[in-house]
């Protein structure tokens, strides 16, 4: 199954690279992994979304927790979380087909950000099945995708969470769950279009 | 006090650890390491280090001077295991680095604690492909526990002193700390406290609240057939005194793991031996048919379970491990205790109830019965000169009171059944990545750190020959270490699987071997051959006489095998045993 964790990492050269070599000796890969800055000064962000049978995610937070550097983690995937990625598409268009191009990107809440001659780019953030959904209403249309770039996914809890370690060790008798002030108790549900309107 | 790097230290002033005192890189280096209660390093210079090495006379630490990089990853990591202080291994760029790895991840895998300190190529040309740059932290990174690349006169202390912590910290391991050359040779302000490390945070993941510790209270308390599993968690949290209260207070057995040997005395009457591959069968049989296995800072490696799916499937578990992610990796546990062993037994002991043990403890006994070991020393001599008879004796001579430190390989199995240790870190050996070669080198870092005690090398033909040029450091550092070689004239651990599994295809398996005898008296090294059982004990007398290094070369039996033996993918107790009538055992109805 694919896990997400979010682990905040101090922001040091090298960091990135211990976190990865760590899933490639665990031999778990890695399907995205996206990095950025945080509420904090020196403390990044980094979601990695990984393919792993359920029952080795506590092991893989262990490890994780073991890399020097590593401040915080998180397996966010068991939680109900919002969950985004975004997508830029260029998409070969003509002046004939752009019009239809528009009323789509309405549709899916996506935005036209470049126009030229012959192509014009969308960016569209939302659930991997939403721009998947999008990317195959392309294909099924005809239109040719000249180029995508997907930023992998970033993930967030809902409502409020001590930062503390949670769920740490899975099935291992468990500290109570920290109470979840707002936000749908509920997986995230994967709805095309009513996602957006829940944030 | 300049900018080319000179500075007026004195070293017999301690005051550079009350004031901020302005030092070179290379001073900041001792002088961190002098701070951090550092004696001995073992090390080999060059280039990248040179400065480093400058400055060594001004400070009281003993530098051993190696043969070959690997040796002072081997010794640094034996003065750890023998003394449990924190071992320092030191190297130039570029190759003497890269000889560091297999004593690094040996070190790793038995989490030693261990500080590595190389140099490297200067700031300005990192990246280059300079003359001996290599990228070492990179090399490292999944062998060490952390690693650093110091380009910073002023990061030296923090760094190291950092690196000191985390190797001891938590389950401890090996660190290495890359210095370039520049950052060597520059000054800056040394201050010893302000280099600090933050405080240890225990891994997050930690737990043993008070649920957890009644759900083991409760399983201990019902448990009819329960067995401890003694590991080296137990000599790292130095909690013997609690495991051996947890065992006589509630008449528990003790299985142990190979590096787990020396955490409970092998004379205690609850001690039944080693468990695993080449456990006896006794030992075995008793976890397979237990009701309750505590774990105690063992990590269930696939070398002591045998199959997993077969493996002790009556018996509850118990895991006490500092390292959460030990838990449930190969074996599923029914509590998980995560944290400091001797804490966690501490907590658990006084709620501990007396138990009565004597039916299972009885019944191990009766399996052990008809296959124990007895006294092989009293078996009638058949000519033939065994492994086994070797260790038994080098036991006896020592009242298993020395230092054993062993290489890889069927003597080192013969070393577990055979020696019995009753002090704490009296065996050196390499468990988890089964390094050959290190025994010399290791034994070399024991008798360092430990200079009062006896200390034995006991080594197989093959591996002694990986790093015997380390002969000539024991010479030169004039240090009386007894050396054992159990020459069978094969890579012997290999020959066995080959017997037993590869139909006696023994391929690449037989060596040739210099004359060890000779080869001692090219360094000046007094030996001995021993081709007879009689000969054992009057020449390992003779050995432990004579003042300085003695060897060995004893000439056992070639084809011998270490039984039991599990086959690999067989459950722990589908064992081979041992062929009878064999030459080692005596059984009651031999007697
Ligand atoms: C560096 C290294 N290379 C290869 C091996 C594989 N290996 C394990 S035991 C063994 C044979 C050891 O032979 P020897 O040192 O003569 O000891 P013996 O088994 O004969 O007692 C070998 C080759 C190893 N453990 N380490
Ligand atoms: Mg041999």
């Amino acid at each position: 199954m694919l896990h997400t964790f979010v682990a905040l990492v101090e922001d040091k050269t090298g960091l990135l690279s211990r976190v990865t070599s760590l899933f490639r000796r665990l031999n778990v890969n890695i399907t995205s992994l996206t990095v950025g800055g945080t509420e904090t000064a020196g403390v990044s962000r980094t979601t990695i979304v990984a393919e792993a049978a359920e029952d080795r995610a506590p092991r893989i937070m262990a490890s994780l927790y073991k890399l020097e550097g590593v401040l915080e983690v998180d397996n966010v995937g068991r939680h109900s979380a919002v969950v985004r990625e975004l997508a830029l598409l260029k998409i070969a268009a003509s002046q004939k087909t752009r019009s239809d191009l528009f009323q789509l990107a309405e549709v899916f809440r996506a935005r036209i950000v470049d126009l030229a001659p012959e192509s014009l780019m969308m960016e569209i953030t939302g659930s991997a099945s939403k721009i998947e959904g999008l990317v195959q209403i392309l294909l099924e249309g005809n239109y040719r995708i000249l180029e995508m770039a997907r930023s992998g996914r970033m993930a967030m809890r809902r409502g409020h969470h001590t930062s503390r370690v949670l769920e740490a060790l899975g099935d291992i008798p468990q500290r109570t769950e920290p109470t979840t002030l707002t936000g749908d108790p509920k997986h995230e549900t994967l709805d095309l279009m009513a996602e957006e309107d829940q944030v | 006090m300049d900018n080319n790097g000179k500075t007026n230290l004195n070293p017999s002033e301690a005051a550079i650890y009350s004031q901020p005192t302005r030092l070179t890189g290379a001073e900041t280096v001792w002088a961190t390491m002098v701070g951090e209660g550092v004696r001995d390093v073992f090390g080999y210079p060059g280039g990248a280090i040179l400065p480093v090495y400058d400055a060594l006379r001004k400070f009281p630490i003993r530098h051993i001077l190696v043969r070959h990089e690997q040796g002072a990853a081997h010794m640094a990591d034996g003065y750890a295991r023998a003394s449990g202080r924190v071992g320092v291994a030191i190297a130039t760029s570029g190759p003497g680095a890269t000889n560091l790895v297999t004593g690094i991840a040996t070190a790793m895998l038995d989490s030693i604690p261990m500080v590595c300190v190389t140099g490297q190529v200067s700031s300005k040309v990192l990246g280059t492909d300079a003359f001996q740059e290599i990228d070492i932290t990179g090399i490292t990174l999944p062998i060490t526990k952390h690693n650093y690349l110091v380009n910073r006169t002023e990061d030296i202390a923090p760094a190291l002193r950092e690196a000191f912590r985390i190797a001891k910290s938590g389950r401890p391991g090996p660190v290495l700390v890359d210095i370039t050359k520049d950052a060597q040779q520059n000054s800056a302000i040394f201050d010893f406290a302000a280099a600090a490390p933050a405080p240890y945070r225990p891994h997050p993941m930690l737990s043993a609240d008070s649920v957890a510790i009644r759900e083991a209270l409760e399983l201990l308390r019902t448990a009819k057939r329960p067995v401890i599993l003694a590991g080296q968690g137990i000599l790292h949290s130095r909690a013997m005194e609690q495991v051996r209260t947890l065992a006589e207070r509630a008449q528990i057995p003790v299985a142990c793991t190979l590096l787990g040997l020396t955490a409970f005395p092998a004379s205690h009457p609850l001690n039944l031996g080693m468990m695993g591959m080449h456990g006896e069968s006794w030992v075995n049989h008793a976890i397979q048919q237990a009701d309750l296995l505590i774990a105690c800072g063992m990590r269930f490696d696939d070398r002591v379970t045998g199959s997993l799916s077969t493996y002790a499937q009556n018996a509850k578990k118990i895991h006490i491990e500092i390292d959460p992610a030990e838990i449930n990796k190969n074996v599923r546990v029914d509590v998980a205790l995560v944290g400091d062993l001797k804490e966690i037994l501490e907590t658990m002991l006084p709620r501990m109830p007396k138990r009565d043990g004597a039916a299972w403890l009885r019944t191990i006994s009766t399996m052990k019965g008809s296959a124990a070991v007895h006294d092989i020393q009293q078996l009638p001599d058949n000519g033939h000169l065994y492994a086994a008879h070797v260790i038994n004796d080098i036991w006896r001579e020592t009242g298993g009171e020395a230092i054993i430190v062993t290489d890889v390989g069927q003597h080192q199995m013969w070393e577990a059944q055979y020696y019995k240790h009753e002090q704490p870190r009296s065996l050196v050996t390499s468990g988890g990545l089964g390094t050959m070669g290190f025994a010399l080198p290791a034994a070399i870092g024991a008798k360092v750190a430990c200079p009062d005690k006896e200390v034995w090398v006991v080594a197989g033909d093959g591996g002694f020959q990986m790093t015997s040029a380390e002969l000539s450091t024991i010479v030169q550092e004039q240090l009386k270490i007894n050396i054992a070689i159990v020459n069978n004239g094969y890579l012997g651990m290999v020959r066995q699987w080959q017997e037993a599994f590869y139909e006696k295809n023994y391929e690449c398996t037989p060596l040739i071997s210099p004359d060890f005898v000779k080869l001692a008296d090219a360094h000046g090294i007094r030996g001995a051959h021993v081709n007879r059982r009689a000969e054992v004990i009057p020449t390992v007398r003779e050995a432990r006489q004579h003042g300085k290094v003695f060897l060995i070369d004893f000439h056992v039996e070639q084809e011998d095998s270490v039984y039991p033996m599990i086959p690999p993918g067989a459950a722990l107790h589908e064992m081979i045993r041992r062929p009878k009538p064999s030459p080692l055992v005596e059984t009651a109805t031999e007697i």
